[in-house]
């Protein structure tokens, strides 16, 4: 993202003096551009300009030699008299001394020192210190040690005035060298929205600093020199034979030659600090221009040597299986998408010299022998270069500015700005001839904006001058509209102002966001919560009231776990949904069952040290509807048909909310009261019936054989539809020993899973009331001994419908197995209490309903009345 | 827990192993049948306690002042020399029984002449009566401190720990959205759900994000194979709008919690699956200012007192004018107001005075078109919370993989509340 040092930034709109990052940053946010990061200052305290006045070597032990030296720093910082246990070299007068063991300067000299006090980059805080023998008063500074880097003439040792980092710097003893080298600009670096291209640059960004503070502005485009020059320089050729979605993949094109440029000019050393303070690297007077041009005004443009490009350049779409070595050194095979710059070394278009807005390639790379240069400024297609920049990885300063939009009123004015500065710091002449190729697109169709539209959207009345002026402040042309409506032509760097709302959110912006009032909308009055929602957080809170801890875990899942949950081959949970680009290659499905997440969770608590388990989570499972099934994707330009609707819904997974636990180990800690029950399959069953009865439903439990459960030791939790049919809605149980040992878990460990959507809907949506008779209740015990595979609930339903509307309550108290009973059986104990709603039971009415008991369990299951 | 008796009505249906009929076999109950025509058997309190009566009558003593009055003091001394309720009976015996002076002296009235016998039943009885008082009073005290003896001996230790199965706890997630659900249909809203397996069309295209915009990218986006099904783990929570918008039409009040999904690794902030809400509102002339103030109202909900809420410009394809919202620091003194500055090393809002809270605006009428509203007629906002960053601010939670990796000393920690 942009860095704009503020120095820069007073270049093209009026900055308040003593401006601070903070606060231009605090000014941009206001309108958009959020503040990534603050550069401060680097240097802080006394870095003074100091004049070398006496010089002593003095040879070390060490092999070295070092510089004794005297030096003046400015009556300011000057210490009157030499320490007379430690004088200095030369005549005693006011100066500091200073160790040094440099030796690239001589007595004389200008030098940078930094007196104690000053911090230097990576905080490095100067003081004085002892050293070979003397008291070193400060440091003589290097380039390296105020964080301009290397020498730009390649001189090792320190900065001496008038050369390398300070070439054509001047100065007096004690003159603050940090003004002096630059060394106090602040950098704020801001984020651009996709939509806001122009503020890649200094131009863009100066503008919405004016915009935010009143500021005025200077747009430079408009101090920049246009010759009239001929048609008729380097030949291009914009062959675009496959535009992406219609769009013409170069639609401009300006080529610009300059001859004669010193190759060993340098870049003056305000460009190279921009540069740097910008976050690039200076190398080379042509290629500095370039980029400094490009972060100025936001065209990104290209500089190839002259001497090497064969003309016609052709600009094209690659060809599948076409190589390039892009400057980074890296050959890359280009896709039939890439727009390339191609010259016609070999053949017209033969040539291949970079990825157009992307990269360039080496073969006509300027070098430091170029002296005739073509420069390139071109408008892009944004998706084109936003595809190359994605397909190769390149994000690029240019492929940044391209895929956002440059304005397309810039490659000409860029060029010349560029070619100008090359002329003016490297010689050379601008070639009288430009080539044009292309053009600009003409400016689009007002847009229409009624004056109360911008107090409709944002509900602040905005004046008419408010409206007006805020969008002529952009650079919009306004005129007067038909009825009360501005016709409103957008900059030619505003692409991305389409419709009136995005002239609404120009004006609102601009007047600020901090004036819209704060209002809560009255909605009609909305229903509350649905059935199934308040349905769900009864089920989760029955759960945790009931022991449990509610988890979350991925949806992602391996392949693996379908046969560590012992899933048959032919098992439907086994078609789960695929990811294209999962996260991790081995866990590339979604889940078909909460409990193949859960397990794994279960796993993790444990061996982070809990001794038993009790987890729970509400979360959703899918299964794959087809493999290989496609969504429709309509159009949106309008809504789509109810028929093309219906093809997005029915591809998607069937996908449903369930329930799924895990209990096993110890219910409780240890305690006085008695001991405590581990979890077991019982816990399971009732753990389910709680949250069916949390949510007004009931579930019915059958023996089934299901993974991942204990054969034995499993059942399927069924409900009523409303039509009376009974439907499968979950399982629970005893894991499965291999579950309980593959996850690591507590013997005995037990499960749930259920589809909650289907439970909750089995409720009914009203509870009628039942009758509540006060005659005297009769109570009734019944033991019968019955097959061993006979369901508990079978004799239970048999009593029931036995006795009839007189029994109230059915409850088994006691189940018994041993020598008396005989093999293979088992005896049930029920209680039953008996009312009627009519009268007091007679002895005979008791005695009838225990005959019509007995006969139907006999009748049902074979159960007989133990004696 | 009993089997509700319809339920076991309407499983014989579908009754197990059903046994061959045999001939009804005798068998007698485990339990007698009571006879409920006969009045049950209640225990029968004694209301008064029998007392014995003394076989010998003594000789009628003197009714005179002494006699009768050292017999009440002899009365008097035994109920205050009484300790237990039990020794009470006894005085009870002694003084005012059957065999006692005072009985004695009561019973002999009736032969003394008719003269003495007003004087002498006006002792009597005043001297009996005053016994009794004591007696009673003796009785209510010493049965109280037996009363009271007896429950001191059964004292407990009542800081004993009773967690025979303790209570388990709430995901605070789960507890967050409902809080922040109950907020919504407080203000009229409802709440909208959609499948978190989602198509493009919905998550992406109808929300007016162009086929180029990188959200879509596989590096972002994580999609259901094979290439082009058209179908992803949703990114947001919008397609439920969508879906909404579609079904319902306007006007439209609904918040949109969820589950989202992105492609991205997990570490302290970041998680490839997270929780959303979003809000959408379309009527007539809703407004920036609208919107404005459903999030002051929602900031004052969540985090308490009186929010300063602002927002920034942003740019999202499916608003137009677009806004990022902050809310201000709840923890640090830039809660005070504008005027009042940040503490540089608050950790909630990292010196700023701000939290950045997520994207809102107003509903682009391309999203509208798409959704089947007539944007000329309508108009509306938009916004999106993230309710892990919610949770992580509002209740101080470092670490985001604490909240996803199903820890449940996490969620044990809150328990069914924030």
């Amino acid at each position: 993202m942009p860095r704009i040092p503020l120095t820069w930034l007073a270049e093209h709109t009026e900055l308040p003096a003593g401006a601070s990052a903070q606060q231009v940053a605090t000014d941009l946010s206001r309108l958009g551009l959020e503040e990534e990061a603050i550069f401060g200052a680097q240097v802080s305290g006394p870095l003074v300009v100091g004049r070398v006045l006496e010089l002593v070597k003095e040879p070390q032990k060490n092999g070295k030699t070092i510089n004794w030296v005297r030096v003046d720093v400015g009556p300011e910082h000057n210490e009157d008299a030499d320490n007379p246990k430690d004088p200095q070299p030369g005549d005693e007068r006011p100066s500091r001394g200073i160790i040094c063991g440099a030796h690239n300067f001589v007595e004389g000299d200008l030098v940078v020192v930094s007196l104690p006090g000053t911090v230097l980059p990576g905080d490095f805080a100067i003081a004085a210190r002892r050293t070979y023998g003397h008291t070193s008063d400060g440091m003589i500074c290097s380039g390296d040690e105020l964080g301009l880097g290397e020498d730009p003439s390649g001189e090792d040792g320190i900065i001496v005035l008038g050369r390398g980092h300070a070439e054509g710097l001047a100065g007096e003893p004690g003159d603050d060298a940090i003004a002096l080298l630059g060394l106090a600009d602040e950098v704020v670096e801001v984020n651009v929205t996709p939509d806001r291209g122009y503020c890649f640059s200094m131009r863009g960004v100066a503008r919405e600093y004016s915009h935010a503070t009143g500021a005025a502005y200077t747009d430079p485009v408009t101090t920049v020199a246009i010759p009239q020059a001929g048609a008729g320089g380097t030949a291009v050729q914009l062959r675009d034979e496959e535009p992406l979605r219609g769009v013409e993949g170069c639609s401009r094109f300006v080529a610009l030659e300059v001859r004669g440029v010193d190759p060993a000019a340098q870049t003056p050393r305000w460009m190279a600090r921009c540069l740097t303070l910008a976050g690039m690297r200076p190398i080379s007077l042509i290629v500095d221009v370039t980029n400094y041009v490009m972060l100025d005004l936001g065209q990104p443009l290209h500089a190839y040597d002259a001497d090497k490009v064969v003309a016609p350049i052709v600009v094209r779409r690659a060809r599948a299986g076409e190589k390039l070595t892009t400057l980074d050194d890296v050959t890359r095979t280009l896709d039939a998408e890439d727009l390339l710059i191609t010259d016609s070394d070999g053949g017209e278009g033969a040539r291949l010299l970079g990825i157009a807005g992307v990269m360039g390639g080496e073969s006509t790379e300027v070098s430091s022998t170029t002296s005739n240069i073509v420069l390139e400024a071109a408008t892009f297609d944004p998706i084109s270069v936003a595809r190359s920049a994605r397909r190769h990885r390149l994000p690029s300063e240019a492929s940044k500015r391209f895929e956002r939009g440059v304005d397309p009123q810039l490659p000409l004015v860029a060029a010349y700005r560029a070619a100008q500065l090359i002329a003016e710091f490297g010689g050379g002449e601008i070639a009288s001839s430009v080539t044009d190729a292309g053009s600009a697109p003409a400016p689009a169709s007002p847009i229409s904006l009624p004056l109360g539209d911008a107090e409709r959207v944002v509900g602040i009345a905005y004046t008419p001058q408010q409206v007006r002026g805020s969008l002529e402040r952009i650079g919009c042309r306004v005129d007067d509209g038909a009825e009360g409506t501005l016709a409103v032509t957008p900059p030619s760097w505003r692409p991305d102002l389409t419709i009136r709302e995005d002239l609404v959110e120009e004006i609102a912006r601009l007047v600020g966001y901090d004036t819209i009032p704060s209002l809560l909308p009255t909605a009609p009055g909305g229903r509350g919560l649905t059935r199934a929602q308040r349905a769900r957080r009864d089920a989760n809170r029955a759960l945790a009231e009931a022991g449990l801890v509610e988890v979350t875990s991925y949806p992602f899942v391996s392949e693996s776990i379908f046969d560590a949950l012992r899933y048959a081959a032919d098992d439907s949970r086994r078609d789960a949904v695929r990811l294209l680009n999962p996260l991790a290659d081995d866990e590339p499905l979604m889940r078909t069952s909460l409990l193949q997440t859960l397990l794994p969770v279960a796993r993790r608590n444990l061996g982070r040290g809990e001794e038993s388990v009790a987890i729970f989570q509400l979360g959703t499972a899918s299964l794959s509807r087809s493999e290989g099934a496609r969504a429709p994707v309509p159009s949106a330009a309008q809504r789509p048909t109810d028929a093309e609707l219906d093809g997005i819904l029915a591809a998607l997974p069937l996908q449903t909310r369930s329930l799924a636990a895990v209990i096993g180990g110890a219910s409780g800690p240890g305690s006085w009261q008695g001991e405590v029950a581990p979890w077991g399959w019982a816990d399971a069953f009732e753990l389910a019936r709680r949250a069916a009865a949390a949510v007004g439903a009931r579930l019915e439990v059958r023996q089934v054989e299901k993974a991942p459960f204990h054969p034995g030791r499993a059942g399927e939790l069924r409900i009523f539809t409303a039509d009376g049919t009974s439907t499968v809605i979950g399982h629970a149980g005893e894991l499965h020993p291999a579950v309980v040992k593959e996850f690591d878990l507590p013997a005995r460990t037990s499960a749930l899973e259920l589809d909650l959507e289907a439970l909750i809907a089995a409720a009914p949506a009203v509870v009628v009331a039942e009758p509540v008779p006060t005659y005297p209740v009769a109570k009734e015990d019944f033991a019968f001994v019955v097959d061993q595979d006979v369901p508990s609930s079978a004799v239970e339903a048999a009593i029931v419908v036995g006795i009839g509307d007189l029994a109230e309550d059915v409850h088994l108290f006691d189940v018994f197995t041993g020598a008396q009973i005989g093999e293979g059986k088992k005896s049930l104990a029920f209680a039953v209490r008996l009312r009627s709603t009519e009268g007091t039971l007679t002895a005979e009415q008791i005695g009838e309903a225990r005959t019509r008991c007995i006969a139907a369990v006999d009748s049902a299951v074979g159960g007989v009345l133990r004696a | 827990m009993t089997r509700p008796l319809d339920e076991v009505r309407r499983l014989v249906g579908s009754l197990a192993p059903r046994a061959p009929a045999g001939p009804p076999r005798m068998a007698c109950g485990a339990r007698a049948a009571v006879p409920l025509t006969a009045p049950p058997p209640s225990c029968s309190r004694t209301k008064a306690i029998p007392v014995s009566e003394s076989s010998t009558t003594p000789a009628a003593p003197a009714i005179d002042e002494a006699t009768i009055g050292a017999a009440v003091d002899a009365a008097l001394a035994a109920i205050a020399a009484a300790a237990t309720t039990a020794e009470l009976k006894q005085a009870r015996i002694e003084h005012v029984g059957d065999a006692s002076v005072l009985s004695a002296a009561n019973r002999a009235i009736k032969d003394l002449p008719k003269d003495q016998k007003a004087a002498a039943g006006k002792l009597v009885g005043q001297s009996k009566g005053r016994v009794q008082k004591e007696l009673a009073a003796r009785q209510q005290e010493l049965a109280a401190a037996e009363e009271e003896a007896a429950l001191a001996a059964e004292t407990v230790d009542v800081t004993l720990p009773t967690d025979l199965r303790p209570r388990g706890a709430s995901h605070p997630l789960t507890v967050l959205q409902d809080r922040i659900n109950d907020f919504f249909v407080g203000i009229g809203w409802e709440i909208a759900e959609g499948p978190e397996i989602e198509s493009e069309w919905l998550n992406f295209d109808a929300l007016n994000a162009d086929a180029e915009h990188p959200s879509r990218s596989t590096q972002d986006t994580l999609y259901v194979a094979p290439e082009g099904s058209g179908m992803l783990l949703r990114t947001q929570t919008s397609p439920v709008q969508i879906r909404a918008m579609l079904e319902r039409g306007a006007p439209l009040y609904v918040a949109c919690p969820g589950t989202v999904y992105r492609a991205d690794e997990i570490d302290a902030t970041h998680s490839p699956m997270f929780h959303q809400v979003e809000g959408l509102a379309i009527d007539k002339g809703l407004t920036m200012a609208n919107l404005v103030g459903t999030l002051d109202a929602f900031a004052a909900h969540i985090f308490g007192g009186t929010p300063i809420t602002r927002l920034r410009p942003n740019h999202f394809p499916f608003t137009e004018p677009s806004a990022e919202m902050d809310f201000r620091c709840f923890r640090c003194e830039a809660r005070e107001g504008l005027d009042h500055d940040a503490d540089p090393n608050c950790r909630v809002c990292g010196g700023t005075g701000w939290i950045e809270m997520g994207g809102c605006g107003m509903v682009h009428p391309n999203v509208l078109r798409a959704a089947g509203v007539d944007p000329e007629e309508y108009q509306g906002f938009a916004f999106g919370l993230g309710i892990e960053r919610i949770l992580m601010l509002r209740n101080s939670v470092a670490d985001m993989r604490d909240m996803v990796e199903g820890d449940v000393r996490f969620s044990q920690h809150y328990g069914t509340e924030i």
